[in-house]
């Protein structure tokens, strides 16, 4: 019988690790470890003590209906969640150990990258610059070694083969799919090891959807991803690992199988069922 | 007997279908009013309507009198009148390449030094401030707006003025007068007490009108630019290169302003027809040779020269103004929407 | 690689942000100057005699500019009699007729209208009504004015009335009112006190006038006999006795500075608090 995964340090996984569709490359070491977090909007708790590890190379889903905390816990990880006026956070997040609050923020977010629900390119820079912009803003000014890592990061978001004549048009001239996999290439660009993405396939068609989901597959060999999605389908298709939410309190989390086929609790039994959210 | 009552049908017919086209072409005319059959709304409607065409009359017969009353000068003088620089009413010389530089000089300088000083304060309300310090700055840099003309010229001739004369030019002219812009004896007025007493009333314009346009701005442009690993400024950096056609708006406005602005700089420039690379020299501006010499004109010819000079001013207004208003305007209508 | 770099851009953005800081500080220093020097001149020249009487010849003292004050306050009442009618009637019809090409045209008229200098508008003024009448005349003032007036006035009451819901409006309708009722008891009794600020606001800036005075009003010395003679106002006696030599004068074109902007001043908390108040209610 599987409980919440505890840990108050980095930890053996306590159940055999098996991924749903890897290729098995998910290691023992922990690549983000949160501790009884709670984040607050004002005198709104939108988490309520959560605390999960999630694994090098694993794909993380977190699910649950909507407004139940997954967005805010995401970006508590990648510290885009104190950019709220009136915002309060409580617990550890670490990163490879070392506790995220106390790393400098710009930093941070170089190792941690995120993908948002509503793709946002930039409307007034071309598609290159759009890649471009975290190397640049980060100091890098090789002009050449910039175009290699706008190529390696539009290939790796499945969007060179589209964009490769029309690198100098604006990123805002491309479909939503494309937007979507642009901001995913922009990400990719500055080499983080975290990828955290909102429900980065729920403004999306479904044939774009499936690209998205394509894209995390072959990702995760290099990153290790956490994706929110409202989806259970896709959480199911694609995580290795997933966590259930509701009301701000993290119910159950436990390999993505488990949680569909057997899950521990009645709630998320209800919610995989469909019986309610 | 039959083709009188034939013409008679006629009559009513053709006027029936006079009604009709009547009633369409009002259709067609309002769009989305069903045409009412209602006196009361009829009379009202047209109400209405009467004092909305009288702005437009207004307007029309404004460009219609100076363009009349500026016709003696436009005959004598052609489109010499723009480039040449003798105002003499003694000879009935007229030239406004002195104003019009003046002008431009002026309304320039105002904006060298009114647009990073509004930016930065833009930029300040919108990113740096706390909400309880944001709220009091922004109805200070809105009461600025509301000093009106006069005020800020009696300050600039009795404070600014002296101050310039005895302490600012002597030092600058000191270190530096070996350059042509700052050549001169100070006199005090002149152009740079001119384009310094402009920044500080078109300051307000742009800085408000910028903080608007930053902050719609939507979140999600800056949290990306965060989220690849920016430092703050570099994020506002991207929010400011968003919003900059509203921003070039905002600055073309408080341009606008400054070429209409008479007292303030009446007061401040010297008033000498005078076209010099010097800031310290006097100079003269449309709208204050207009202040001061339209109720000495004595000649036909010479209130003529004038009212073609407001002419000029009015023109000139009217293209700045509306290219401004097409920039912030289309910024505020297509909020979010992405623009190449 | 990225060690220097980063620290690099770290204290750039800090940089940055504290220029954003001074800029706030560099435009204070005018403003706080400005109130300062008005307050601690103008204060000292103003007395009774400054609101009762009227100007002294050259030497004496104990004058007044009693005649400016209630001059300026004729020429903007007369704005108001022209601007008040057009501005707000013309605002009634583009927001509830006025999505149409004649419109659109009024409607960038009326912007036009606003960017137009005030000196400008003087002008026309002049050859409009002191032509004709063949001499000056608060009449001519007042019609400069009331062209000043007029665009701020549209837009406001256009902008206003166009916030009102229109669930308010086919209400109205759907009772039977007719539309012309509804747009002035019920649409414009709603939104009456954004049309008011509006007026306001309008009076605020045509009150601060000067260059359209300078020669359609002229400026008078005395009480004006009649409406269609010379008229005095605050703003030209500010203007005159300013570029005077004498010490008296300059001191009451202070007192008349302060008195003109603790006017202006009210006229915009006013206004600021009206709006405020309507905001917090939506």
């Amino acid at each position: 019988m599987t409980e919440e995964i505890e840990t108050t340090e980095p930890p053996a996984m306590k159940t055999e690790i098996h991924s749903t569709g890897g290729d098995g490359r998910i290691s023992d070491r922990v690549k983000i470890s949160a501790e009884h977090v709670s984040a607050y909007f004002g005198k709104t708790q939108a988490v309520k003590d959560v605390s999960l590890n999630i694994p090098e190379h694993a794909v993380v889903a977190i699910i649950g209906p909507s407004g139940c905390g997954k967005s805010t816990f995401l970006r508590s990880i990648n510290r885009m969640h104190e950019l709220i006026p009136d915002s309060r956070l409580t617990g550890k997040i670490a990163l490879d150990g070392e506790d995220v609050y106390k790393m400098d923020a710009v930093l941070l977010r170089k190792k941690i990258g995120m993908v948002f629900q509503k793709a946002n390119p930039f409307p007034t820079m071309s598609i290159y610059d759009n890649v471009a912009a975290g190397l640049r803003m980060g100091g890098m000014h090789d002009r050449k070694k910039i175009s290699e890592i706008v190529e390696r990061s539009l290939q790796q978001a499945a969007l060179w083969s589209e964009v490769k004549d029309l690198l100098y048009k604006s990123g805002a001239s491309l479909s939503g799919g494309q937007q979507q996999r642009l901001c995913i290439a922009r990400a990719l660009a500055v080499n983080p090891e975290v990828l955290l993405m909102d429900e980065p396939a729920s403004a999306l068609d479904p044939i774009s959807t499936a690209k998205v989901e394509d894209l995390i597959y072959e990702l995760k060999k290099t990153y290790t991803i956490a994706i929110v999605t409202h989806n259970m389908q896709q959480a199911a298709r694609v995580s290795d690992y997933t966590a259930f939410f509701y009301m701000g309190e993290l119910i159950e989390y436990d390999e993505t199988r488990k949680i569909f086929t057997m899950p521990s609790k009645k709630q998320t039994e209800d919610y995989v069922t469909g019986r309610f959210g | 007997m039959m083709r009188q009552w034939g013409a008679r049908t006629f009559d009513c017919r053709s006027f029936i279908i006079l009604m009709e086209s009547v009633q369409a072409l009002q259709e067609k005319l309002d769009l989305r009013q069903r045409t009412s059959i209602n006196t009361g709304d009829l009379l009202f409607k047209n109400l209405t309507r009467f004092f909305a065409a009288v702005i437009l009359v207004l307007v029309v017969l404004m460009a219609y009198e100076m363009v009349q009353s500026s016709g003696l000068s436009w005959k004598k003088f052609g489109w010499s009148f723009f480039i040449t620089s003798t105002w003499d009413p003694v000879q009935e010389q007229y030239g406004a390449l002195p104003f019009i530089y003046g002008t431009l000089v002026s309304s320039f300088l105002a904006l060298m030094i009114a647009v990073p000083l509004s930016l930065g304060i833009a930029v300040f309300l919108t990113e740096m401030a706390p909400r309880w310090l944001e709220q009091p700055v922004s109805f200070f840099v809105e009461l600025l707006a509301g000093i009106p003309s006069i005020v800020y010229g009696v300050w600039g001739f009795f404070v600014m003025v002296p101050w310039l004369r005895e302490n600012v030019e002597p030092f600058v002219s000191d270190k530096l007068g070996w350059i042509p812009l700052f050549r001169g004896t100070p006199y005090g007025v002149g152009m740079l007490a001119a384009g310094m007493i402009l920044s500080i009333m078109v300051l307000p314009i742009i800085a408000s009108i910028s903080r608007d346009v930053i902050r719609a701005v939507p979140r999600a442009q800056r949290e990306a630019a965060l989220a690849l690993g920016s430092t703050r400024w570099q994020s506002t950096r991207i929010a400011l290169a968003y919003s900059r056609s509203g921003i070039i708006g905002a600055i073309i406005l408080g341009l606008g302003r400054a070429i209409g602005e008479t007292m303030a700089v009446t007061m401040v420039i010297g008033n000498r027809p005078t076209i010099s690379a010097s800031l310290f020299e006097p100079g003269y501006t449309m709208a204050s040779v207009l202040a001061n010499e339209f109720t000495e004109a004595t000649s036909d010819m010479y209130i003529s020269a004038l009212i073609e000079i407001a002419l000029t001013l009015f023109i000139i207004t009217i293209i700045v103004n509306s290219c401004a208003r097409l920039l912030v305007w289309s910024v505020t209508r297509n909020s979010g929407a992405a623009r190449s | 690689m990225s060690d220097s770099r980063f620290w690099l851009r770290k204290y750039f953005s800090i940089a940055m942000f504290t220029l954003c800081g001074l800029s706030v500080v560099i435009a204070f220093i005018p403003l706080i100057l400005i109130f300062y020097r008005t307050i601690a001149f103008g204060a000292s020249a103003l007395d009774w005699n400054f609101f009762t009487k009227l100007p002294t010849p050259v030497g004496e003292t104990g004058g007044g500019l009693a005649n400016a004050i209630v001059g300026t306050l004729i020429l903007v009442g007369l704005g108001c009699c022209l601007s008040l009618p057009v501005g707000v009637m013309a605002g009634i019809y583009l927001s509830e007729y006025g999505q149409n090409w004649f419109g659109n045209t009024v409607r960038f008229l009326t912007d036009v209208l606003n960017g137009v200098p005030s000196i400008v508008t003087g002008v026309v003024a002049y050859t409009l009504v002191v032509l004709p009448m063949k001499h000056f005349s608060a009449y001519a003032g007042g019609v400069a004015l009331g062209i000043l007036m007029i665009p701020t006035i549209t837009r406001t009451t256009e902008e206003i009335l166009k916030t009102v819901p229109h669930t308010l409006r086919e209400a109205a309708l759907a009772l039977g009112i007719p539309q012309w009722k509804t747009s002035l008891q019920i649409v414009l009794r709603t939104a009456i006190g954004g049309v008011v600020t509006g007026i306001m606001l309008a009076i605020a800036r045509a009150a601060g006038e000067t260059a359209p005075l300078l020669f359609t009003a002229l400026n008078n010395r005395f009480w004006h006999t009649s409406l269609g003679q010379p008229i005095a106002s605050l703003t030209v006696f500010i203007y005159n006795y300013s570029v005077s030599p004498f010490e008296d004068w300059i001191a009451q074109a202070w007192a008349g500075a302060l008195v003109l902007m603790i006017l202006i001043l009210l006229l915009s908390i006013a206004v600021r608090f009206a709006t405020r108040s309507s905001l917090s209610e939506r």
